[in-house]
C-alpha cells in the first residue's frame, strides 16, 4: 500500500516509557479480524487505552491532552513480539508518522519501513534526554530530519544521527515501496526461480 | 571459505542484491492464513497483479478458528469473513487451502513438516512470528508482515537485509522432566526478550543432536521470543526420516538429488558467527514464567528474583509483577492456578499430548481446574487417539478440543477471563494475550500436567 512521502517532520511527542511494549499491547489480538486496513487507529493500544467498558482510562498517555503530536517515543524494545503489521498500521493510522526508541524488535521496524512509519533508534541517553524535556515542557518539538538522518530536540539544541539502509530511505522519502521494485526485475526472478530445486 | 549453515542457504537464495540495501530473497514455500493475508491480496487487487507461483503457497485457517463443533457454521461473522476470504482468495488464485474440517488442516507450522512442505534448505515465511519453526529441518524460516505477504504472492520474493549469526551451544544430557520447552525457556530468560534481535540463530551442540524432530521445532519456535528473526539446526539423519515420504517432500530421484544437496547443509570448520553462547544441559531445569514477557521464566523450584536482580527498569518490572499479582521474592511451587492450556504451534505435537499423558495417566484433574487440550493437527488429533492417549486423558477428566490457535492468542472464544492464571504451553505471556486480563504462566507439558492435577503449581519432578 502506497504512502505519503516523508521527508522531514517537525512535531510535539508523545512520551511512553514503557520497556518491552509489545505488539499484544499495540494491537490486541481480538481486533485482527478485519479483511480490509482500515479503522486501527481506534484500537491503538486499546486495553490500555479504555477500561472493558470502553471509557477511557484518564492515567493512560493518550488520553491526556496535555500530549500530542505525530511522534511516539517509546522504551527500550519497543514492537516486541508478533509478526502483525497491524502494529504498525495502528500506529500511522492513528497518525503517527514516526517511532522514536532506544530500541526496536525486528519485525516490528521492518513493517513500519514498508507502511510509511519511521523508526528512529537513539542512544539510550538522547532517549531519556527527549523524555525529560517533554515532561518538563510538553510543548517540545522533535525535528526529524530524513535525508540527513538527523533527530534534534528542539528543547536543548541537541541532535544525534540515526541509521537506516539507503535503500529504505530512498523508498520513504519517495513513498514507494518493495513492490514497486520487485515488480520491475521480475524476469530476474523468474530465471532465478527455474534454478531451484523444490 | 568456510561457511555456517546459515550461510549456505541465505546464500542460495538471493536474487540480487542491492547496494547499502536489503537482498532480493527468494521464498521456496509460502505459507497462510485466515488473519493475515486478506490485507495482501486486497493489494494485489489493488494493483492488478496476480499471484506469480501459486504452487508454492499454502493456505490453512488457524488462528480464528473455533476448537469445538467446527462442522457447525462460524458463529462470529468477523471470524467467518476472515475464514471466507482464505477461501475464496486461495480458490481465486489455485492455492492450495486447507479450510476447516479439511483432513490436512490445523496450526500452519504444526501441517506445515506434517505435510513435507517444510524442507532442509529450503527458505519459509509466513505471517506469523513463530514460522521459525520450521528451522528445526535447517530451513531458513521467519514471520513476516502483511506488506511482504503481498510481496511473496506477487513476486515470491522479499526484501531482507541479511541478519547477523549466532550459535548457541548446549552440551550435556537433560535431566529428567527436564524438556525441550524448558531448554527453549531457560534460553531465553538467559538472552532476554531482545538478547538476539538482528540475529540468526543456529542451535548446536549435544542437547539438539539428541531431541526429536518434534523438540527441535519447540526450541526453534521459541527463538523469536528473545528477538531472533528465525533459529535453525543443522539437518541430520532424524530430519530426513522424519520427511521422508510425506506427500510433498521430492520422490525417487528427486530425492536422491535433494539428499546430496542435504548432507552438505552443515557448518564448516572454523566458520565464524558475530556471537557465541555456551550452556550446560545439568543447569537447566523445568521452567516456568512468573512475569508479563516470556524472558520473565525461572526454574520452577526458585523463587521470583528481586528487581534489583533483574535488568532494566525497575517501573517495568513493578508493573509487570502487579499484573500477576506476584511479589518479589516469592516461590512459584504452590501458587493455585485456574487454567491449563496445552496446544499451540509451541507444544500441540504429539511428543507433547504424550508427555502430558505420561503424568496424568491414573491421577484426576483437579476440580478448580479448566483445561483446554488442544491439538495442534487433525493428524495430531488422530494419533492421540490411535495411541490410547485419548483413554487416558478421559480417565483422568479431561476432554481433547478440536485442532487450531486457540488460547495462544484467544482470537477465538478461548479466552482466560480476567484475574486467572493459565499455565499454557503456549509462547506467549505478554498482558492479555490469553484474554483481556488474563493472566499466562509459560511452562511445557509435564508442568502443565502436573499443574493440572494438582491445581498448583508444581515439579514434574515429584509426579514421575
Ligand atoms: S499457535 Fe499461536 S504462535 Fe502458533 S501460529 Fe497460532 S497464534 Fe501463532
Amino acid at each position: 500500500m502506497a504512502y505519503d512521502k516523508f521527508t522531514t517532520l517537525t512535531s510535539t511527542a508523545v512520551p511512553l516509557p514503557i520497556e518491552n511494549v509489545d505488539t499484544d499491547q499495540i494491537i490486541p489480538a481480538r481486533f485482527l479480524k478485519a479483511t480490509e486496513r482500515k479503522g486501527f487507529g481506534d484500537n491503538l493500544f486499546r486495553d490500555w487505552r479504555y477500561n472493558g467498558d470502553n471509557t477511557p482510562k484518564e492515567d493512560f498517555v493518550l488520553n491526556n491532552p496535555i500530549y500530542s503530536g505525530k511522534i511516539l517515543v517509546g522504551g527500550m524494545n519497543f514492537g516486541s513480539g508478533s509478526s502483525r503489521e497491524h502494529a504498525a498500521w495502528s500506529v500511522y493510522d492513528y497518525g503517527f508518522r514516526c517511532v522514536v526508541s532506544s530500541f526496536f524488535a525486528d519485525i516490528f521496524k521492518n513493517n513500519c519501513l514498508n507502511v510509511g512509519v519511521l523508526p528512529v533508534q537513539v542512544s539510550p541517553e538522547f532517549a531519556d534526554e527527549i523524555f525529560k524535556s517533554i515532561y518538563d515542557n510538553p510543548n517540545t518539538e522533535l525535528t526529524i530530519d530524513l535525508e540527513a538522518q538527523t533527530i534534534t530536540n528542539s528543547a536543548t539544541g541537541n541532535s544525534e544521527s540515526f541509521d537506516i539502509n539507503g535503500y529504505k530511505k530512498e523508498n520513504m522519502l519517495n513513498g514507494f515501496d518493495d513492490i514497486d521494485y520487485l515488480q520491475n526485475i521480475k524476469s530476474d526472478i523468474e530465471d532465478f526461480a527455474t534454478t531451484r530445486p523444490f | 571459505m568456510s561457511k555456517t549453515l546459515f550461510d549456505k542457504v541465505w546464500d542460495s537464495h538471493v536474487v540480487r542484491k542491492i547496494e547499502d540495501g536489503p537482498d532480493v530473497f527468494f521464498i521456496d514455500r509460502h505459507l497462510i492464513h485466515e488473519v493475515t493475508s486478506p490485507v495482501a491480496f486486497l493489494g494485489l487487487k489493488t494493483r492488478g497483479i496476480n499471484v506469480l507461483y501459486p504452487e508454492r503457497t499454502f493456505a490453512t485457517a488457524d488462528h480464528n478458528t473455533p476448537t469445538i463443533d467446527q462442522h457447525l457454521p462460524v458463529k462470529d461473522p468477523l471470524s467467518a469473513n476472515q475464514l471466507k476470504a482464505l477461501e475464496d482468495n486461495s480458490k481465486e488464485h489455485g492455492i492450495s487451502h486447507w479450510g476447516l474440517g479439511h483432513r490436512n488442516n490445523g496450526i500452519v507450522h504444526v501441517v506445515g513438516p506434517e505435510n513435507g512442505i517444510t524442507l532442509p534448505g529450503a527458505t519459509i515465511v509466513c505471517g506469523d512470528s513463530h514460522t521459525s519453526t520450521h528451522g528445526a529441518f535447517g530451513a531458513i524460516a521467519f514471520g513476516i508482515g502483511t506488506s511482504e505477504v503481498e510481496m511473496v504472492l506477487s513476486t515470491q520474493c522479499i526484501m531482507q537485509p541479511k541478519p547477523k549469526k549466532m550459535r548457541i551451544n548446549v552440551n550435556g544430557k537433560l535431566g529428567a522432566g527436564v524438556s525441550p520447552k524448558d531448554v527453549g525457556l531457560y534460553i531465553i530468560s538467559q538472552l532476554t526478550t531482545s538478547g538476539a534481535t538482528g540475529y540468526f540463530v543456529e542451535y548446536a551442540g549435544d542437547v539438539f543432536e539428541d531431541m526429536t524432530m518434534e523438540g527441535r521445532m519447540t526450541v526453534c519456535n521459541l527463538s523469536i521470543e528473545m528477538g531472533a528473526r528465525g533459529g535453525m539446526i543443522a539437518p541430520d539423519d532424524k530430519t530426513f526420516n522424519y520427511i521422508q515420504g510425506r506427500s510433498m517432500t521430492p520422490k525417487g530421484a528427486d530425492w536422491d538429488k535433494a539428499m546430496e544437496y542435504w548432507s552438505t547443509l552443515k557448518t564448516d570448520d572454523g566458520a565464524e558467527f558475530d556471537k557465541e553462547f555456551n550452556f550446560e544441559a545439568s543447569d537447566i531445569e523445568p521452567m516456568i514464567t512468573y512475569g508479563t514477557n516470556p524472558g520473565m521464566g525461572i526454574g520452577i523450584s526458585k523463587n521470583i528474583p528481586s528487581a534489583e536482580s533483574v535488568e532494566g527498569g525497575k517501573a517495568t518490572y513493578d508493573k509487570s509483577l502487579a499484573y500477576m499479582g506476584y511479589g518479589e521474592n516469592e516461590p512459584m511451587i504452590g501458587k493455585k492456578i485456574d487454567y491449563v492450556f496445552v496446544g499451540s504451534c509451541t507444544n500441540g505435537r504429539i511428543e507433547d499430548f504424550r508427555a502430558f499423558a505420561s503424568i496424568v495417566k491414573g491421577k484426576k484433574k483437579a476440580d478448580n481446574v479448566t483445561a483446554w487440550l488442544v491439538p495442534g493437527s487433525h493428524i495430531v488429533e488422530d494419533k492421540i487417539k490411535e495411541e490410547g492417549i485419548l483413554d487416558i486423558l478421559t480417565d483422568a477428566g479431561f476432554a481433547l478440543r478440536q485442532p487450531g490457535c486457540s488460547a495462544c492468542l484467544a482470537m477465538n472464544d478461548d479466552k482466560v477471563p480476567a484475574g486467572k492464571y493459565a499455565v499454557s504451553t503456549s509462547n506467549r505471556n505478554f498482558e492479555g494475550r490469553q484474554g483481556p486480563g488474563s493472566r499466562t504462566l509459560l511452562a511445557s507439558p509435564l508442568v502443565a500436567a502436573a499443574a493440572a492435577v494438582t491445581g498448583v503449581v508444581t515439579d514434574p519432578r515429584t509426579l514421575i
